[in-house]
């Protein structure tokens, strides 16, 4: 029971970072109509920026506190992302109005190549450290109740309540803030936004941002996890189950579709895999997802797709 | 002037309906199949065999099972990977399990299997659509790369899922040469190419891009859609599946699941894509496209005289890919398949310009 309880907890904890990379693509979906091929490739240029910024910069201006250092590379980071929103939306989105679903994934497939190539060439493909303080140890909680206690780790808390304050920021940034309402406006449909006055192109250039700033705090969780290498662009291909279980459309979707998924992935793997020879984990994602599917074919939370004859 | 079917005349219906009704055209592909049988094997060097001609051939066929699906049908698929590794896989334990099992029977008997799991996983298509469809084809993808690698069955035993196709004979004559090699892959390219034509040139054609256009006012005039999308499935994973069979027993001789990963899957993407949807002659152009694209790539900082290192030049590559992927969606999103018909169209005219 304790073990069980543990696999859950744990599986919850891999689902909300998980929710991290997901939140990226709903955001860009929901306002630009775009599926972000490119999400993983933009959580790996982020977090290679911070890790090497964060290197250089002590070296660049001499001081020695790592707060001061990983606060500057975020911030460059940042900035760096912001650049790379701007650039996507002048030369990719722009050419690229009105065109199919599939046109438009496959442009982000392009820029998530791009990425990849540019961003090793600037920053290196080595093996990156992330250090920003995380107390990697594991606490044992509830020994009372269970023998031996609930192994729960640390870090993997420390993540998800960034996760949640995240969610709630970008929550209230939506709802309270003009810029939030103008990118709803355009999330419902882009027509009518422009002829209120609502300027697109910019919007476009925001929403990507706020994403690269997702991007950029995925990258930063997972980098701390992993170590900030190449493979990070896979994880996002982790995150697709999470999208399209929540509904490509609904933040709180990816959160819920996050908790499910990453649940999901961990009991198969303790329950299920020693049945069917281990290893089942990436698949028994996306099947977990394509069964909710099947039930409601436009995701958990996500708009019911609506065909006018 | 060259281009104009002036005094062409059709007397019968048969003649009417013939795929290439233009004399010019019918001259055209002649010639190129006279140069592609028979000039190119007397004279190509076994590095452009084994490099570009081999591979184009296979992908190409690859490329326009993928174009029935997405093309053709609109379902888009990203698990076709998968399918070719099942054709491959299913080939292998054909050819080496039953002893004198016939060449030709193991790759359409491999062509067959990757049909029975491309309807199975082609049913989600009948309640899913859209991108949810695409992701959810994902899930027969890496399905396919852990069932390869973890089913001992399925390798015939291997430890790391590497089997090996060994030697292949058609009919008792031996297929070790590259020219030989090549011609087999030709000979399936051009049968099914007249195939597929002829497919979408009829009614089941015609459903699939009912369906793909607007499969509600599809199913409200009376095309099943449940026929329709699984027949795009069927036939689709089958030229799939000979294709990925080929790929493994012509073109890699031994292979691995790796071989047949999601890149793979987004590689075809790529060909049908900047190919043209929906169009034979697409499947073609996007997978010389993106054969030839590579080997140009790594040949370019050479003969600008750059000193790259292998990583560097590795990503620069890379990037430029990128580049020109996007750069070749916003210049013409429907494809080299459409260039060319516009050139056709010129040609028409030419000389005068309208």
């Amino acid at each position: 029971m304790g073990f069980l309880l543990e696999t859950i907890i744990g599986g919850l904890m891999a689902g909300v970072l998980y929710s991290l990379i997901a939140l990226g693509f709903v955001l860009i979906f929901k306002a630009s109509g775009v599926f972000n091929f490119a999400q993983g490739a933009m959580v790996l240029f982020a977090a290679l920026a911070m890790a090497r910024f964060a290197e250089w910069i002590p070296q660049w201006l001499g001081f020695e506190s790592a707060l001061l250092a990983n606060a500057l590379g975020f911030i460059v980071a940042l900035a760096l992302m912001i650049v790379v929103a701007w650039a996507v939306e002048r030369f990719v989105l722009s050419g690229l109005v009105n065109q199919s679903g599939v046109t438009l994934l496959m442009a982000t497939l392009g820029i998530a190549y791009f990425l990849d190539g540019f961003g090793q060439t600037l920053f290196g493909s080595e093996i990156y450290r992330l250090d920003i303080g995380i107390p990697k140890d594991p606490v044992i909680v509830a020994d009372g109740w269970f023998e031996g206690g609930l192994l729960i780790s640390r870090e993997d808390v420390f993540a998800a309540s960034i996760a949640g304050a995240l969610v709630v920021a970008l929550t209230v940034f939506f709802h309270s803030t003009a810029v939030g309402r103008a990118l709803r406006a355009v999330a419902d449909d882009h027509q009518a936004a422009q002829s209120i006055g609502i300027p697109l192109g910019r919007i476009w250039v925001i929403v990507w941002s706020i994403a690269g700033f997702v991007a950029l705090v995925a990258g930063m969780i997972w980098g701390s996890k992993l170590g900030v290498q190449f493979s990070l662009s896979l994880v996002a291909l982790k995150a697709f189950p999470v999208v399209i279980l929540g509904g490509l459309t609904s933040i709180p979707g990816a959160i819920v579709g996050g908790l499910i998924i990453g649940m999901g992935e961990k009991l198969s793997e303790v329950y299920l895999g020693p049945l069917l020879g281990g290893g089942i984990e990436i698949w028994f994602a996306y099947v977990l997802a394509l069964l909710f599917l099947l039930v409601r074919p436009q995701g958990l939370f996500g708009e019911k797709i609506i065909d006018r004859v | 002037m060259i281009y104009r079917e002036n005094g062409q005349f059709k007397t019968n219906y048969l003649s009417d309906q013939q795929i290439l009704p233009i004399r010019q055209d019918r001259i055209a592909i002649a010639l190129l199949l006279i140069v592609a049988a028979v000039i190119v094997p007397l004279t190509a060097t076994e590095y452009l065999f084994s490099a570009i001609l081999v591979p184009f051939l296979v992908l190409s066929l690859a490329a326009l099972g993928l174009n029935v699906l997405v093309g053709y049908c609109g379902q888009i698929s990203l698990g076709t990977g998968a399918f070719m590794a099942i054709g491959a896989y299913a080939a292998f334990n054909f050819h080496t399990r039953i002893d004198g099992f016939p060449l030709l029977l193991s790759l359409l008997m491999g062509g067959a299997c990757a049909t029975v799991f491309g309807v199975l996983f082609g049913i989600p298509s009948l309640r899913i659509r859209g991108l949810y469809l695409a992701v959810a084809t994902l899930a027969a993808q890496f399905f396919a790369d852990w069932a390869f690698l973890r089913i001992r069955w399925l390798t015939n035993h291997s430890s790391s899922g590497s089997v090996s196709a060994g030697r292949l004979e058609l009919f008792g004559l031996p297929i070790d040469t590259p020219a030989q090699r090549y011609l087999l892959c030709l000979a399936f390219v051009v049968v099914f190419a007249v195939l597929v034509k002829n497919l979408v040139r009829g009614a089941i054609g015609r459903e699939w891009m009912a369906i793909r256009d607007m499969d509600v006012a599809a199913t409200v005039i009376g095309i099943r859609p449940t026929y329709a999308k699984l027949s795009a499935f069927a036939v689709s994973s089958f030229i799939v599946g000979v294709a990925g069979a080929l790929w493994g027993f012509v073109h890699l001789g031994s292979w691995e699941p790796a071989a047949f990963g999601i890149e793979r899957s987004l590689q075809l993407l790529f060909m049908v894509i900047i190919g043209g949807l929906g169009s034979i002659m697409g499947a073609f152009f996007g997978a010389a496209f993106i054969v030839i694209l590579p080997i140009f790539l790594s040949q370019f900082p050479a003969w600008l005289g750059l000193p790259l290192s292998t990583t560097a030049a590795a990503h620069l590559e890379a990037m430029i890919f990128g580049v020109l992927i996007v750069f070749f969606l916003i210049v013409e999103p429907h494809g080299l398949a459409r260039l060319w018909s516009t050139g056709k169209e010129k040609l028409r005219l030419w000389p005068f310009p309208h």
